[in-house]
């Protein structure tokens, strides 16, 4: 299990540089560069530019050294922590970011847990009550949930919460509180901004998890063993929850993978309707504006939770499934 | 006599469907006694198994019990429960379960879970149903796995069911069913799955346990010679009604009822005359066509069709990736295989799961490439070479092998009509137009005694003895010199196996087709051979002529594997002590003569008419 764990850790690497070359160079595949354009559009405007500040720039983001060349700077860079320096916003891509990453974490985090809390009973129940009234119900409604697009969702619920509770349309928190250090009151005015953005979020991602989760465990009552189980005389729930529903967790392990990535990239749609003030609307516009180190960090954030996710989820799939760990695989 | 420890009195289940209800159970009745055997006889879909499940207890949901009862005197305490008034979840019925009645079923892969250990399966049913503490409970399941024959009890309470092989995993599951010792045992085709010399274990082992443990066994199988190895009473099933039963010694000697005759006459067994032919319980009606016709023989200077030489292939298992150096282990799939084919002849392959005979029959087809050795085939101007055949002379000879496989549902597209699939090898070899096609399909179609009006349905409309003739059609498509059959009958009822059997036989002579006839059951290898190879672990032991190999086995596996053969005849039990003392499929327990160290250049000795066997000279 250490071999293997310190193995897939060392796979991680190579994997790693491939992906940051790529970034890297397509980020770098439009002709130009953030400065050029940026003093085109000042000088049609006729405005005077600070020269000395490109000139800085030019040389302390060594835009007129070859690629390579910049490549490997912002690659030691990111590695010591500097991320670069965003043009867009004038100041470092580490105080772009982290100002928004902690909101962002926290709403997707509360998203994933309201989805699991929500997906798991009723998945369970309607795979256990197969074709009962309650089954078609709840995936009547997990359907509706599926169907509706989320920036409607986010209009219904933004008009409807205001309207009923009062709340203020959009962001995360009374736009008194924007700037102000955490409080009680700031915390408690995140947490009434906060429910629209899970439900909105997590609707789609319920319904999904809900038929997954259902089709997993049809599949594994089927099966033969939970005949074994059952004449062996266990209890329904006791047998549910022992075999099937532990085989059916192996899928729901394997998706941890695609959950890393998506919390901060997740729900850009949604968090530029309700004009949250998160992660994912900055992502898009470093990409418009080819704001290149603010996109590259973010893009890189992207890979290395994705490959930390199936990290993960290989690792949790190895400790849960003893097939896994201990079978090797023929090569023919 | 004692009171019976059940009594079904006409039981009638339907389930639904569909379509509506359909009742599989139409009235069955009878008794199990106390430490008695009974086996339980019928076809797939004779309603055998929800018998079974309808006394545990654990019908499938689609399942109703309508009419009839089943009863359950408890023979420890006297107690007397009505199982069939119970609801599935019932307590009272669930302490029963595992606790006084247990199953075992066919297939142990699937019937244990993957993810437990051994131990806590077994282990499981103890707490469940007996107040016992932990410590007490995990060596009371050791000692269960010692009584079962494990070799290393207490490392095997930590295995997994996939580390262990198929005889180990069905004695896991023995097991865990006895555990408890429940006064009956349901043993739901327990050995089907199993190799013939595991089998003898097997059901050794559930024998000798039934006398220690003084339960009753339910025995449920369609092999009749299992059933003459062990039972005492039976129970014969047809389309959800009992249709005969009576003491086992009866019933073999005088059976009354039509269709257990006609089993009787429809099951191979050891010793038939070389014109004797098996009695299909349904027969079919093939007739030949104009076009498919036994092709004029080919002037050629020699009579040998396909020769093997020195064949290997080895498999690597990687236990680790990617960067890591760890040492890889090597499995010998084929060692140093030879052979001959002569044209117009049946050679029987025979050997256990595992043994390589399919890894063999696909590198005969070109499916894999050997590690080594030479495959030729009979050509106009001399040998082919197989293995160094490309582009369109590998076509050209790929119309003249064929393959038949073991698995009627899944070698058959389920998206595909069976005119398509009969078709298919034409339009690969672009041979003929539709309508020229379509007049050889239907041909092909009674070749094999279809009705060519079955074309546009799909293979799930048909059953496994009918999918199986489809392949075969398929197979004969292309007018083929050599059909390589790997376990063609094996999946199939021994009331469809006789009609296939024959099928091929018929269709050997009429076409003047050669086989390679691949199978684990000596008795239709018997039925259908010229000449046998036995094969263990990759490699040929022994090969002779039919009568010879049956008269004198010389290879201790292949006295082995011919001792192991339940007989459908209750006056040849099976020997368990010969049995073990042959040493089986364990080739350290063979006489030294017979033992070769890995990579030991293969020793053939001749015995003289054409029988070889693989040995040390003495």
């Amino acid at each position: 299990m250490l071999r293997y764990s310190t193995r897939r850790l060392l796979t991680m690497i190579p994997t790693l540089i491939a992906i940051s070359v790529i970034v890297f160079v397509i980020i770098q595949l439009p002709p130009g560069d953030y400065l050029e354009s940026h003093i085109a559009t000042m000088q049609a405007q006729g405005e005077s530019i600070d020269q000395k500040k490109i000139e800085f720039l030019r040389e302390q983001y060594g835009l007129d050294q070859p690629m390579w060349k910049q490549y490997l700077d912002w690659a030691f860079g990111f590695m010591q922590g500097d991320l670069g320096y965003s043009f867009e916003y004038d100041m470092p891509v580490n105080d772009v970011i982290g100002d928004r990453m902690f909101l962002t974490i926290l709403i997707s985090v509360v998203t994933i847990v309201f989805t699991w809390l929500i997906a798991f009973p009723i998945g369970i129940y309607s795979a256990t009550h197969q074709y009962s009234w309650g089954d078609y119900g709840l995936t009547f409604i997990g359907f509706i949930g599926l169907a509706t697009p989320n920036f409607l969702l986010a209009l219904v619920m933004l008009y409807f919460a205001n309207v009923y509770f009062g709340t203020s349309i959009g962001g995360l928190m009374d736009p008194r509180f924007i700037d102000e250090p955490m409080s009680r009151e700031k915390l408690f005015s995140i947490l009434e901004h906060l429910w629209i953005p899970v439900i909105v979020i997590g609707t789609s991602g319920t319904a999904a998890m809900i038929r997954r989760l259902r089709a997993n465990l049809l599949d594994e009552l089927g099966k033969q063993y939970v005949t074994t189980g059952k004449a062996k005389g266990l209890p329904p729930g006791k047998l549910l929850r022992k075999y099937p529903l532990r085989m059916a967790l192996n899928f729901f392990v394997a998706d941890i993978g695609n959950l890393l990535p998506s919390i901060i990239s997740g729900a850009e749609v949604t968090a530029v309707v309700l004009s949250l003030p998160t992660t994912g609307p900055l992502l898009i516009a470093s990409l418009q504006s080819q704001d290149m180190y603010l996109a590259g960090s973010f893009l890189m954030f992207l890979a290395i939770l994705t490959v930390l996710g199936m990290l993960v989820s290989d690792l949790l799939l190895a400790v849960l499934d003893p097939r896994i760990r201990l079978q090797g695989s023929i090569s023919k | 006599m004692d009171e019976p420890i059940i009594s079904v009195r006409n039981l009638k289940v339907s389930f639904e469907m569909a379509t509506g209800e359909v009742e599989v159970l139409k009235g069955v009745d009878f008794n199990i006694g106390k430490a008695s055997t009974i086996a339980l006889v019928g076809e797939s879909g004779s309603g055998k198994s929800v018998t079974a499940q309808a006394i545990m207890g654990i019908l499938p949901s689609t399942a109703r019990i309508t009419s009839g009862e089943i009863i359950f005197r408890d023979p420890q305490s006297g107690s007397i429960t009505e199982i069939s008034a119970l609801s599935q979840d019932d307590p009272a019925l669930r302490k029963i379960r595992g606790g006084k009645i247990s199953i075992i079923f066919q297939e142990p892969m699937v019937a244990l879970s993957p993810l437990h250990t051994i131990g806590d399966q077994i282990s499981e049913a103890l707490f469940l149903h007996q107040q016992t503490g932990r410590s007490e409970g995990l060596s009371r399941t050791e000692a269960m796995l010692d009584l079962v024959g494990f070799p290393d009890p207490s490392r095997a309470l930590r295995t997994y069911p996939f580390e262990l092989s198929g005889g180990l995993r069905q004695r896991a599951m023995i097991a865990m069913a006895l555990v408890c010792r429940p006064a009956l045992l349901i043993a739901d085709e327990p050995t089907t799955a199993l190799d013939v010399t595991v089998q003898a274990q097997i059901l050794n082992l559930i024998r000798d346990l039934q006398h220690d443990l003084k339960m009753a066994l339910l025995l449920i199988t369609h092999d009749l010679g299992v059933v003459a190895n062990m039972a005492e009473e039976l129970v014969v099933m047809y389309h959800g009604k009992v249709v005969e039963s009576g003491s086992a010694k009866d019933l073999f000697e005088n059976p009354r009822h039509p269709y257990l005759s006609a089993l009787f006459k429809a099951v191979p067994r050891f010793g038939m005359d070389k014109d004797d032919r098996l009695v299909p319980v349904r027969p079919i009606d093939q007739k030949l066509g104009a076009h498919f016709q036994r092709k004029p023989a080919i002037k050629s200077q020699s009579n040998t069709l396909l020769k093997v030489n020195g064949l290997s292939k080895r498999f690597t298992i990687r236990s680790e990736g990617l960067l890591s150096k760890a040492p890889s282990s090597n499995i010998q799939a084929v060692d140093d295989v030879s052979f001959e084919i002569a044209q117009g002849e049946c050679l029987g392959l025979v050997g256990e799961s595992g043994c390589g005979k399919t890894t063999l029959s696909k590198m005969l087809m070109r499916a894999l490439l050997p590690d080594s050795g030479k495959i030729q085939y009979r050509g106009p101007d001399g040998p082919i070479d197989i293995l160094s055949l490309e582009g369109n002379d590998l076509m050209a000879m790929r119309k003249k092998m064929q393959l038949i496989f073991q698995d009627p549902f899944s070698s058959l597209s389920p998206r595909m009509t069976v005119f398509d699939i009969v078709r298919e090898p034409f339009v690969i070899h672009n041979e003929g137009d539709l309508q020229a096609q379509r007049d050889l399909v239907q041909e092909l179609m009674q070749l094999v005694g279809l009705d060519p009006r079955f074309l546009n349905r799909y293979p799930h409309s048909f059953s496994g003895g009918q999918r199986q003739r489809i392949s075969i059609a398929r197979a004969l498509a292309l007018q083929p010199e050599l059909l390589i059959c790997d376990e063609p009958v094996s999946a199939l009822d021994v009331s469809i196996q006789a009609q296939v059997l024959n099928l091929l036989k018929d269709l050997k002579n009429e076409l003047g087709l050669t086989y390679l006839f691949i199978s684990h059951n000596l008795a239709v290898i018997d039925y259908i051979a010229d000449r046998i190879a036995v094969m263990h672990r990759g490699r040929i032991v022994e090969i002779a002529p039919r009568s010879e190999l049956f008269s004198n086995p010389t290879h201790p596996y292949t006295q082995s594997l011919l001792h192991a053969v339940p007989h459908p005849d209750i006056t040849r039990p099976l020997d368990f002590k010969a049995i073990n003392a042959l040493g089986g499929n364990d080739p350290k327990r063979w006489p030294a003569v017979f033992r070769f160290e890995v990579g030991e250049n293969a020793k053939w000795i001749d015995l003289g008419n054409q029988h070889h066997v693989r040995a040390h000279a003495t």
